[in-house]
């Protein structure tokens, strides 16, 4: 069993679930990341828990990565940082799917 | 078998580079698709908001009369900080409230849909919703289409224009862009924040629709980058862009940055009351000109972000322009390739002369070593604080004591954040070399 994310601290009085709730995402039915937390086990940067700006990457208590695809602003961050081969698989959502900025 | 549609060009990414080289295409009398995987062009973009808009006069004659702007920028504001202290360079002139302009505040899910609809209207055919998912190559493994996401139908042409931006898979897929180095990347996060439009023109000191630029050093703590602060209609955008590695190695997460600058004693005042409209984050290509990929190969060019042709070194944000006069140059090359019956990277090189005889180039080229100066650590962890320091020194009124000599201070300040006046001599000496 992996543990629930840590708690997200609130940053200037707003909390990160407030912050994410101000995007626009048309969420697809394909993951189009995929985190293999067998290669993340043995991580020792977790650099994607830090990095990502939509704060997707929750380590679990085991040392792995919970990931959820559904709230990701498609920037590449994550895979850039990473330097573990083969821990992302990394595309875009498929056409029109995904996050919708209004004021980018 | 996928359906096949062909084309004389196909431009992926309709972002300020693919609307301009599909426009440039459509003019020229070419069938030309323009690619986009968001729902409309501009869904996908973040910038932090300003468009330097003088690269349209050769392509929308008047574009100041349509272009969808939110302010004209007046006010142009530097500013070093710590955390208790600010000292700003701020400049403001009528020159640049008035047609031809200089810079516009607009949001880019209306800049970026504006300028698509010049290439649409001129004839060429927007295809959203659709991510072009790799290279169509033929025997000789020149580039001749697309595949999509749209039932995996392809789309040919002699020639294919990448404008997919900084993560470009496709120039990566061309070998012509190397696999991603972190290090010549840094992530923006930005807030758009409501703030009435009187409120706006009361605190930035400006009237009507002018408005203000700010760029910011000293925001980052210890993570090279700095920050920005722009004034929209009736929101503000604020953010900062920070080196990749530098990010992920200190711990310090992207939206705890963004909320230490609005509380800065300095920037508070200016956003109070406000309330967050969207959050968001995209990369930036950094490594300047030494950094930039070959720009063409047999069947392809690339324009844009997906060239590196972005500058973004502190003082500089500028990167929809760069975008712009490319993919017009790369429309305009293809163009020029078509008609001689040659799409060969040779037949595709004069997209590289013409961007060396314009700004695009010339600038990069001029400015390729400001990335190393203004990411340095002296630049980023000492400046600011000496210079304020010393602004403090010369601005604080110490009587009985009689008032220091400016070498002294600029000698007790200097002393203080570990930095030699030589080394302050060199530096500025390289500065003005780099910029002036
Ligand atoms: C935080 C931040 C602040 C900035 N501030 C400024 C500023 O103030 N002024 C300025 O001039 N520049 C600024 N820039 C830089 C500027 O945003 C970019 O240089 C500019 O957007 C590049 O334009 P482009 O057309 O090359 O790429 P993009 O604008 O990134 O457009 C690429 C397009 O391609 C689409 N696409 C990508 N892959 C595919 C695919 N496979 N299939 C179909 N479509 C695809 C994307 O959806 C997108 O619409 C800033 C950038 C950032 C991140
Ligand atoms: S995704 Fe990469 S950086 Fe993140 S924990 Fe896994 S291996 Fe480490
Ligand atoms: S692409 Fe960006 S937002 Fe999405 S998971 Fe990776 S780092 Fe996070």
């Amino acid at each position: 069993m992996s543990a629930p994310p840590p708690a997200r601290r609130r940053w200037d009085g707003i909390s990160f679930e407030e912050r994410m709730a101000t995007v626009d995402f048309r969420v697809g039915a394909r993951a189009h990341i995929a985190v293999d937390a067998d290669v993340c086990r043995s991580c020792t940067t977790k650099a994607c828990v830090t990095a990502c700006p939509a704060n997707l990457f929750a380590p679990t208590a085991d040392g792995g990565i919970l990931f959820n695809y559904e709230e990701c602003f498609e920037c590449g961050t994550c895979y850039m940082v990473c330097n573990s081969e083969g821990a992302l698989t990394w595309t875009y959502p498929d056409g029109g799917h995904g996050v919708v900025f209004h004021h980018g | 078998m996928p359906e096949v549609l062909t084309f004389d060009a196909v431009v992926v990414g309709a972002g300020p580079a693919g609307a301009a080289a599909a426009l440039a295409l459509a003019r020229a009398g070419r069938s030309v698709v323009l690619v986009e995987r968001g729902p409309f062009p501009g869904a996908k973009n973040v910038y932090g908001g300003v468009v330097y808009g003088r690269v349209l006069d050769d392509i929308v004659p008047n574009w100041w009369e349509e272009v969808p702007v939110e302010r004209w920028v007046v006010r142009r504001s530097t500013m070093m900080m710590t955390g208790t202290q600010s000292l700003s360079v701020d400049f403001r002139t009528d020159a640049w409230g008035s047609a031809p302009y200089n810079g516009m505040t607009t949001l880019r899910s209306h800049f970026d849909a504006w300028l698509a609809g010049k290439a649409t209207g001129a004839g060429a055919r927007l295809v959203a919703s659709t991510v072009a998912t790799g290279l169509v190559r033929d025997g000789a493994g020149r580039v001749v289409g697309v595949r999509t996401d749209r039932d995996g139908a392809e789309l040919h042409a002699p020639v294919v224009i990448a404008c997919d931006g900084v993560n470009s898979f496709l120039a990566k897929e061309a070998g012509l862009l190397p696999r991603a180095e972190a290090s010549h990347h840094t992530l923006g996060v930005k807030e758009v924040l409501d703030l009435p439009h009187g409120a706006i023109n009361e605190r930035f000191g400006v009237q009507d629709h002018e408005g203000v630029d700010m760029e910011i050093l000293g925001c980052t703590r210890e993570i090279p980058g700095g920050g920005f602060l722009y004034t929209n209609a009736d929101t503000v955008s604020i953010g900062v862009v920070v080196s990749l590695p530098q990010l992920a190695a200190s711990g310090v997460r992207p939206e705890e940055l963004v909320a230490d600058l609005k509380a800065h004693p300095t920037i508070a005042p200016l956003l109070r009351g406000s309330s967050l409209r969207e959050y968001a984050a995209h990369l930036i290509p950094e490594g300047g000109y030494d950094t930039m990929p070959a720009l063409a190969s047999d069947g392809m060019l690339v324009a844009g972000d997906a060239g590196a042709m972005t500058l973004a070194a502190g003082l500089w944000l500028e990167g929809v322009n760069f975008a712009i006069g490319s993919g017009y140059a790369a429309g305009r090359a293809a163009d020029r390739a078509l008609a001689a019956g040659d799409c060969s990277a040779r037949g595709l090189a004069s997209y590289r002369t013409d961007l060396e005889s314009q700004f695009v180039l010339a600038d990069h080229k001029r400015l390729r070593k400001a990335p190393s100066l203004v990411l340095s650590d002296r630049v980023q962890q000492r400046y600011p604080g000496l210079l304020c320091d010393l602004a403090e020194g010369m601005f604080t009124v110490t009587n009985p004591t009689p008032k220091a000599g400016g070498l002294k201070l600029t000698r007790a300040a200097a002393a203080r954040y570990g930095v030699s006046l030589r080394q302050l001599a060199t530096d500025t000496v390289r500065g003005l070399r780099i910029f002036g």
